[in-house]
């Protein structure tokens, strides 16, 4: 069991470099530790795994064949067989190949054997629009993964939580999908220096207020931080909740905070149909329906693939400006 | 033909193991017909030679994988038929608790890891145990047993590539039976003996008669010799029949009567008994003996599964996500 | 009206949409599933055999043959029989089918019809069950078709063929032999019409598929008590309308979303987040989902019965929202 975080001495990492510590970390205290992935011993296309081969042997940090299918398999396989892999498909966008293993297989052998096997895989994915890659390197599809009764799905938004989060789902006897989005890969912020974890399906408050919650995904919560900020100058008080966790989905914590506020937006970069938003909005008014002042409104990427073009890249992805629109039409709004 | 190893007792134990699958699958035939099983029954009758030949080699921590023509995999690996009658019933006394079923049998305390109802879906699982055993180096490996309607599922050419790559220690059984749920082989694929895609990617493959349990045995002996050796994968293909259809239910008029009859007369168990009865290796009586042991234990099974509790509603969202140990 | 089975519209319809166009190949062949009606399929071959194909067991590669037939000028309609099967199949439907048409900025057409069947079914465990349509409805670019009655399924399925996008046709086994009024040379039914299945006034039932008809089944209960259910049957989901659904809403102000998606980032989710988000001033009551739960489907038949959108389920729900 990981220690709570307390008041150690902080450092400065990237969110990529966040990453990086906690699979060393992991691989150190913990010899079943295996990562395998396209270019991994190489360090991955981002660097993720950099130096990672050098220090463990690329016995542990094995470059995979391009069979994500196979290879998601084979990495399930592993964890039946004892071993704790860190299996990463390079582009989320990529999952797609491995889906029946994922969803028919990792994530309902614990159930289907009636808890005989234990699955403790975790899945790392890196996600996000950003760089004008188009429809087939830029999509997120937590929804689809947060559908699926048996996988645990993670988003952290800041290096802190990335490697504490990527410590848990290291631990975690279940196939647990860590998402990064790639955007903020490059991002600074502060991390305890000691073993420290971030618990699952837990949602942190970021900022609060009473009189509008967002909820904010990943890449979202700098744009909701800053949206905050702009209402706040105009005198409004804004609640912003980082999910950081989509299965399980903190429910308690969003619905105190509608309770208090009684306006909530959501804010995710993937599709708004059948999103992270939807859940959200239909849980809040399930459990808090008669506290809403108006509805729940949900902040999302339009309905179509993404486009490549770099223009229409930043005309498509949602943000500060979206979310300032939706808080403005929240607070206005009146019931009868 | 018999390895000149084998002594009677060891012939008999095989014997035995395969009239258990006959008559389990046999049984489980008729519970279906009166609807005590539920969903899709796939019946393995006439392939029980693969089944034990194979298993039969393994070490007790060797891992063992099947598709969704299990029943005598796991039977193979010694699992009891007792929770394996009540898993096919839906019991909570099944080795699942009723969550699995006949096509997600696991077993995993005799090392049949599982089962699984997606064609193929199961090679790639074995392939992860293959490296978890060669990282531990104590000499373990994975079996893999799969149809030939596998071979064009996109996830065995990969798991052959990966696993000639990394020279894991997995043995890939193809029970080349001839027909890939209603279609006979030729009309799927030009590549009619699928140890000629091992072959493509380097690995020592060698297609045996799979009725004949002796021939099994022997070629499943130099494939484990590989293994254990760190020679890599190997891969097995049994040709043989199933002598009921796809599944329980189909009534497999895809298929001539004349090859059936064929069929029969090669039936594994017959041959077997045939081969005791000339090397006067067991007595007339001894050998009918076998077959009514095997089908009062059977029996024993059925009464234990049908007089089984149900699982209760309460249970069905335990085991969905595993507490920390 | 003439009365018939549901496998027999589809059957027509299939027959029709043969005849009518030479495009049109069949890909894979459990249509009428593997019941009983199995024979009556055979039919088809007799005429059509030429344009009907027989794939080995490989979803991944026939759904990519079929996506590239289409955008080749086919109108393959592809059937991936049980709906956990498409799993195999996602990268070809996913990325390729969904993005073809807007990343090529309108060059590219895919005229092809996924045809899958979902749900649950009786002793399929969790590997048999899956109802994938959900996950697909966060995929722009594809349509979804899900009928639930006779007439539905013949009229879906000649729209599904004549769209220029790829559709996802959701059936499911248990509708096989329901029987409807189908009337002869029926018009196509365009996508995107929800219809009021049942008309009542105290609570409207949303319901997709299978689950229309055991809502339909809950809404005779309780009428016996007094309570009128109105019965809304999408049809499709993408398109999806919206409008039909919020009329109902501005008459009930109550509501009930019954279908066979697991809860979490279900279809009910979504409907029950747009009704909120568009009709929230006409909602005296929270929404109710009524979904399959989000455990895997277990084999066992008791446990199965209890996790799926049943009548007793929908008519708690209802009762609930009017409380």
């Amino acid at each position: 069991m990981l220690r709570p975080r307390r008041l150690f001495f902080m450092y400065e990492q990237t969110y990529l470099e966040a990453i990086r510590s906690a699979l060393a970390e992991e691989m150190r205290r913990d010899s079943s530790v295996y990562l395998f992935g396209e270019d991994v011993a190489l360090g991955g296309p981002f660097g993720a795994t950099k130096g990672l081969a050098d220090e463990f042997g690329t016995h542990r940090v094995v470059n995979t064949p391009i069979s994500e299918g196979t290879v998601m398999g084979l990495a399930t396989g592993a964890a039946v067989a004892g071993l704790r892999p860190v299996v990463e498909i390079m582009f989320i966008d990529f999952i797609t190949l491995a889906m029946d293993q994922l969803v028919n297989h990792a994530a309902k052998l614990h159930y289907m054997s009636g808890g005989q096997l234990r699955v403790p895989l975790t899945i790392r994915v890196q996600c996000g629009i950003t760089g004008a890659m188009g429809a087939h390197h830029s999509q997120s599809f937590e929804a689809w993964l947060t559908h699926v009764p048996g996988l645990k799905v993670l988003m952290p938004a800041t290096p802190e939580d990335a490697k504490g989060l990527l410590k848990t789902a290291i631990r975690d006897d279940n196939p647990v999908v860590f998402i990064e989005h790639r955007g903020l890969y490059w991002t600074k912020g502060e991390i305890p220096q000691d073993d420290h974890g971030v618990p699952i399906g837990k949602a942190k408050i970021l900022r609060e207020g009473d009189q509008i919650t967002i909820v904010a995904l990943a890449s979202m919560v700098g744009p909701a931080l800053a949206a905050a900020d702009e209402l706040s100058n105009q005198g409004i008080s804004v609640e912003v909740i980082d999910l950081r966790s989509v299965a399980p989905i903190d429910v308690e914590t969003i619905v105190n905070s509608t309770k208090k506020t009684s306006r909530i937006i959501v804010v995710h970069e993937a599709v708004r149909q059948s999103g992270i938003g939807a859940e959200v909005a239909a849980l809040v008014q399930e459990h808090a329906f008669y506290h809403l002042d108006c509805p729940v409104l949900r902040i999302a990427a339009p309905f179509a693939p993404i486009p490549a073009g770099p223009s229409l890249e930043a005309a498509f992805v949602p943000g500060k400006d979206l979310i300032l629109e939706a808080a403005h039409r929240a607070l206005g709004s009146r019931l009868f | 033909m018999i390895l000149r190893k084998e002594k009677a007792s060891e012939v008999l134990d095989l014997f035995r193991r395969m009239w258990l699958i006959r008559a389990f699958e046999e049984k489980a035939s008729v519970l279906y017909a009166e609807r005590q099983i539920a969903g899709l029954l796939h019946l393995s009758i006439g392939q029980e030679a693969i089944a034990v030949g194979a298993c039969s080699l393994l070490h007790q921590d060797d891992y063992v994988f099947g598709g969704h023509r299990s029943h005598g995999h796991a039977i193979a690996t010694g699992a009891d038929i007792n929770k394996l009658m009540a898993e096919l019933a839906g019991r909570a006394t099944g080795y699942c608790g009723g969550n699995g079923g006949s096509m997600h049998i696991v077993a995993k305390e005799t090392g049949f890891i599982t089962a699984s109802g997606i064609v193929g879906g199961t090679i790639p699982l074995a392939l992860g145990a293959a490296f978890a055993a060669k990282e531990r180096k104590k000499g373990q490996l994975a079996v893999v047993f799969f149809g030939d309607g596998a071979g064009q599922a996109g996830a065995f050419h990969e798991s052959l590539n990966i696993a000639s790559l990394w020279q894991l220690p997995v043995i890939f059984v193809c029970e080349n039976n001839g027909y890939a749920e209603f279609t006979p082989l030729s009309a799927h694929t030009k590549i009619e003996r699928l140890a000629q895609h091992a072959k493509t990617y380097a690995i020592v493959a060698s297609t045996v008669d799979g009725n004949d349990l002796f021939a099994v045995r022997a070629a499943m002996a130099r494939a484990i010799k590989n293994c254990r050796n760190d020679k890599g994968p190997a891969f097995v293909e049994c040709l043989t029949h199933r002598l009921r259809g796809h599944y329980e239910g189909d009534p497999a008029k895809y298929r001539e009567l004349s090859q059936l009859a064929t069929w029969k007369k090669q039936d594994p168990i017959a041959r077997v008994e045939r081969t005791l009865r000339k090397k006067k290796l067991a007595t007339s009586q001894k050998l009918k003996a076998v077959e009514a042991q095997a089908r009062a234990l059977v029996e024993k099974a059925a009464d234990f599964a049908l007089s089984s509790p149900w699982p209760s509603p309460e249970a069905v969202d335990h085991a969905v996500y595993a507490e920390a140990k | 009206m003439r009365e018939i089975a549901y496998y027999e519209a589809k059957f027509e319809a299939l027959d029709e949409i043969m005849a009518a166009d030479e495009r049109v190949h069949l890909i894979n062949g459990t249509f009428l599933s593997l019941s009983p009606h199995r024979h009556v399929f055979q039919n088809l071959k007799e005429k059509y055999g030429e344009r009907m194909i027989a794939p080995p067991i490989s979803e991944l590669g026939f759904c990519g043959l079929a996506t590239g037939a289409a955008m080749a000028g086919l109108r393959p309609i592809v059937d991936l029989s049980t709906g956990s099967f498409i799993y195999e199949a996602w990268p070809q439907v996913a990325n390729e089918a969904a993005n073809a048409f807007s990343m090529s900025g309108g060059q590219t057409r895919v005229p092809v019809v996924f045809h899958l069947f979902h749900g649950l079914r009786g002793g399929g465990a969790a590997q048999h069950s899956g109802s994938p349509q959900a996950m697909l409805w966060n995929c722009p670019g594809l349509e979804i078709a899900i009928p639930s009655s006779p007439r539905d399924v013949k009229g879906l399925l000649k729209s599904a063929v004549a769209s220029d996008n790829p559709t996802i046709f959701v059936d499911h086994t248990r509708l096989l032999d329901i029987r409807g009024e189908v009337p002869e040379n029926d018009k196509p039914i365009p996508l995107g019409v929800a219809e009021i299945k049942r008309s009542g006034r105290d609570v409207t039932v949303v319901a997709t598929s299978y689950t229309v008809q055991v809502a339909l089944r809950a809404a005779a209960t309780v009428a016996q008590q007094g309570i009128e259910i109105e019965v809304v049957d999408p049809r499709t989901l993408v398109p999806f309308d919206l409008p039909t659904i919020l009329q109902s809403v501005e008459k009930t102000h109550r509501v009930v979303i019954a279908d066979e998606t697991h809860q979490s980032c279900g279809v009910a989710a979504e409907i029950a987040a747009r009704i909120a988000e568009s009709g929230f001033d006409k909602l005296k009551a929270p929404i109710r989902r009524v979904s399959t739960l989000d455990v895997p489907v277990s084999y066992s038949p008791p446990l199965e019965a209890h996790i799926g959108p049943s009548e007793g389920r929908i008519i708690d729900a209802v009762k609930a929202t009017l409380a």
